[in-house]
């Protein structure tokens, strides 16, 4: 019997409703017109290098990093550029975009096409330095959700040592498969790119992570483990987990994968030896540096119960959500909520013309009852929230005082260690909206930490 | 294509809701109830029914006359809940009027002055109970004997379990405990002398409630096992000192102590909010308890014990903190 392991404390079990499960990835009609936000990534927007009337190819840099935590973004499309103006995102506010018209399908040179897979010990000029200036030079971000530059990463400041690279295979969000699919499809790219991250980030330990409702994906990647890092100077392991929310947390990965903790804010991953990469992000860590494709397409579910073929696929970004809706069978016909990502941490859209960014991992139709919150009834002190927190937090406790505007003591509870999973409000039987009002205490405590922190500094 | 729905995440949520919750432990103390009027017949359903409608009553008009709510709260469950438990304390003679006045008591002063569901300092059903043994304490201490069907205007009274431990105290004569049921008689609850509430006596169905709470994640085990843990171990102490102290078995199985250990101090409102705040919580519950039963003036000990810990459960939750992620240090 396998020995799966788990994160410590609180988590969920969500209804699973992998709808897309056996879905094989189809590869996405190509846009009429594709959008770009200039912030796809966390840190700063990036800034536009084409104008309007520009030629461009697929792989064509169209905007580069807006600073030093920032991220280039290149074409997915060969066409024109329409206009630079704004549109509204996955936030909900209209933000800078570059829009290109699509004419053909016309790639940069540069890149390779072939489905020829390299591999690392044929590629002697790549060393660590030249591998994430490969990933920084093609835009390679978080591809989880959280969107962070993967070059920065894989150079952790002085004060951290990295020991290991931990691949985020957890999937733990309801409804989404793509990363499932994407390692049926393509685990020895994906192997290559963990090789390459870990080369990259100078270690020799690497683990991959995956929840064991996909046991396909489980006994695949062990069987390829041991034939490609066998007798290498690498060591590799695929971690079987018990199926808990959030585990694709990467303080909760990092706690189940090699048990230990990260401190709370400001501390980070590699403070305790981990680097944490998406399995996405593995696998355009592979193109980026051996294929020289920078990150232009993605995998990502299009799903929900009323839609009427859910499935995954492969995605040029700047494509709008409507177009993948369309080729699932359309909108359902009801109220429905369209999310970018799944329910648990998923955004709600205000319009399905939202473009695919480097961090859409699922398209999520919630709709009729299901899309509709129940009315709150009052707190029942059933301490459920409490045992819930994966992060050791009292919900009941930060939402009230979030609502009295006691930012102090919420600062004093530790406020700012909230991951915003949303397990507290997943769980809470009154239907309380926990996690809305932990979130305006968070984000006002934060704001009151960076204050007194410039503050002290003109000081 | 209807309209697009926007809120915040999550946007799932469990099938958990407060009644669920509030039926479920309802549910949970069904088995008693049937024992309960096994035992003492229809003055264990006359005295129940008349709390649960009275409780019930008065919450709902308290929303609408006082308070002026436009939602009523009855449907929720926890009236009922507080009604049936307010009746498990009491015993199965007692006229009518006074469970009103209790029922008040639990609900108009327990419950709905601090604002109602989920404000209430104390155990709404508890302060009832406490109200009318202050109020009415010759009522309130006068227990019908387990086993006559069908009597509530005249039923027989006798001596508790309790009574007879308190008895050998005070007489320093460990001979008098022999006149206890024994520890199976007490488990089932069928004893002439194993008297009490009409739903304290039954140790068994009250256990059974506490396996449906833990199996449906109602309640944690917390509580219970810290309440019923030190009891256990603090009157084994006492009786291995000197044996005019009952024996724990006894002791346990005896009074109030299941009753109020499962279904009494678990109250979700009145108890702490953290597994470390819960144990601490139920052991000073339980040397309470055997505070007030070896050297108070009443014989039972649990309720005021309960009562005394809900006024301590704010600053347990203030003090006492669940471990924050990553404060712990490094396992293996």
């Amino acid at each position: 019997m396998m020995n799966a392991r788990t994160f410590s404390i609180g988590g969920v079990h969500p209804e699973e409703n992998k709808l897309s499960h056996d879905a094989v990835t189809q590869v996405a009609a190509l846009p009429k017109q594709a959008i770009f936000p200039l912030s796809q990534h966390i840190g700063a927007p990036a800034k536009p290098v084409v104008q309007k009337g520009d030629k461009v190819k697929v792989g064509t840099l169209i905007a580069e990093a807006g600073g030093f935590v920032s991220a280039p973004i290149f074409s997915s499309v060969s066409g024109t550029v329409f206009k630079i103006d704004t549109a509204i995102d996955a936030t909900g506010y209209r933000k800078p975009v570059i829009i290109i018209n699509v004419e053909g399908d016309e790639w940069e040179e540069r890149i390779d096409r072939s489905d020829r897979l390299e591999l690392v010990k044929d590629h002697p000029e790549l060393t660590p330095e030249e591998i994430v200036t490969r990933i920084k030079d093609a835009g390679v971000v978080g591809m989880g959700g959280a969107c962070f530059p993967t070059f920065i990463k894989l150079t952790p400041p002085p004060t951290a040592k990295a020991e290991c690279v931990i691949i985020n295979a957890v999937e733990c969000e309801p409804y989404i498969t793509a990363d499932y699919r994407l390692m049926m499809e393509h685990a020895d790219e994906i192997l290559v790119g963990l090789e390459l991250l870990m080369k990259g980030a100078k270690v020799t330990k690497g683990y991959i992570g995956i929840e064991t409702n996909k046991m396909p994906a489980i006994e695949l990647l062990t069987k390829k483990c041991t034939e490609v890092f066998g007798g290498t100077e690498y060591s590799v392991e695929v971690v079987p987990l018990k199926q808990r929310y959030p585990q694709g947390g990467e303080k909760q990965l990092v706690d189940a994968v090699i048990h230990r903790q990260v401190p709370a804010p400001p501390a980070i991953p590699v403070n305790v030896g981990a680097i944490v990469q998406n399995v996405g992000t593995a696998f355009a860590v592979y193109e980026a540096v051996m294929k020289h494709k920078p990150l232009f397409e993605r995998y990502t579910t299009v799903t929900g119960k009323r839609l009427q073929n859910p499935g995954n696929f492969l995605v040029r970004m700047g494509t709008p959500m409507k177009d993948l809706i369309d080729a699932c069978g359309g909108m359902p016909e009801d109220d429905n909520k369209l999310l970018a990502g799944g329910p648990m941490m998923g955004k709600a859209l205000t319009s399905v013309d939202v473009p695919i960014c480097k961090g859409t991992n699922s398209v999520t139709i919630i709709s009729g009852d299901e899309a509709v919150r129940k009315e709150p009834n009052p707190c029942i002190r059933c301490a459920k929230c409490v045992s819930a927190c994966p992060m050791g937090l009292e919900p009941y406790l930060l939402a009230k005082l979030a609502e009295v505007k006691n930012w102090e003591r919420a600062e004093h509870e530790d406020v700012v260690s909230c991951i915003e999973c949303g397990s507290c409000q997943f769980t809470c039987p009154a239907h309380r909206p926990l996690l809305d009002n932990i979130r305006q205490a968070k984000a006002t405590v934060m704001g009151i930490i960076r204050a007194r922190a410039a503050a002290a500094q003109k000081k | 294509m209807g309209k697009l729905i926007v809120s915040l995440s999550p946007h799932a949520h469990g099938t958990d809701t407060v009644e669920r919750n509030m039926y479920g432990v309802i549910i949970a103390l069904l088995p008693a109830l049937l024992v309960s009027f096994y035992f003492f017949g229809t003055g264990s359903a006359i005295v129940c029914a008349t709390s649960v409608a009275s409780c019930v009553l008065f919450e709902w008009a308290i929303n609408k006359f006082m308070l002026k709510n436009e939602r009523t709260t009855i449907c929720d469950g926890s009236a009922v809940l507080t009604g049936l438990l307010l009746g498990f304390n009491l015993p199965s003679n007692l006229p009518l009027w006074i469970i009103i006045i209790g029922a008040l008591f639990a609900i108009g002063v327990g419950k709905m002055t601090f604002g109602g569901l989920g404000n209430n300092l104390f155990n709404p059903a508890l302060v009832g109970r406490a109200a009318l043994l202050v109020a009415f304490p010759a009522q309130m201490t006068t227990w019908p004997v387990p086993g006559q069907l069908t009597s509530y205007l005249n039923a027989e009274t006798g001596a508790t379990p309790l009574a007879i431990m308190k008895d050998a105290i005070k007489h320093g004569d460990a001979s008098i405990l022999d006149q206890l049921p024994s520890s199976l008689d007490l488990f089932i609850g069928n004893h002439p002398a194993g008297g009490g509430a009409l739903g304290e006596i039954c140790a068994l169905a009250l256990l059974l409630g506490l396996a449906y709470m833990l199996w449906q994640k109602i309640i944690t085990w917390h509580i219970p096992v810290s309440i019923i843990g030190t009891v256990f171990v603090f009157s084994g102490l006492m009786h291995l000192a000197n044996p005019v102290y009952a024996n724990p078995v006894s002791v346990c199985l005896s009074g109030g102590l299941m009753l109020g250990a499962i279904f009494m101090a678990t109250d979700y409102v009145t108890s702490p909010m953290t597994a470390k705040g819960q144990l601490i919580y139920g052991i000073a519950i339980g040397v309470l308890t055997v505070v007030i039963r070896n050297w108070g003036a009443y014989p039972e000990g649990m309720s005021f014990a309960i009562l005394i810990m809900n006024a301590f459960t704010p600053l347990i939750n203030n003090y006492v903190k669940p471990t924050r992620f990553g404060e712990v240090p490094e396992k293996k």
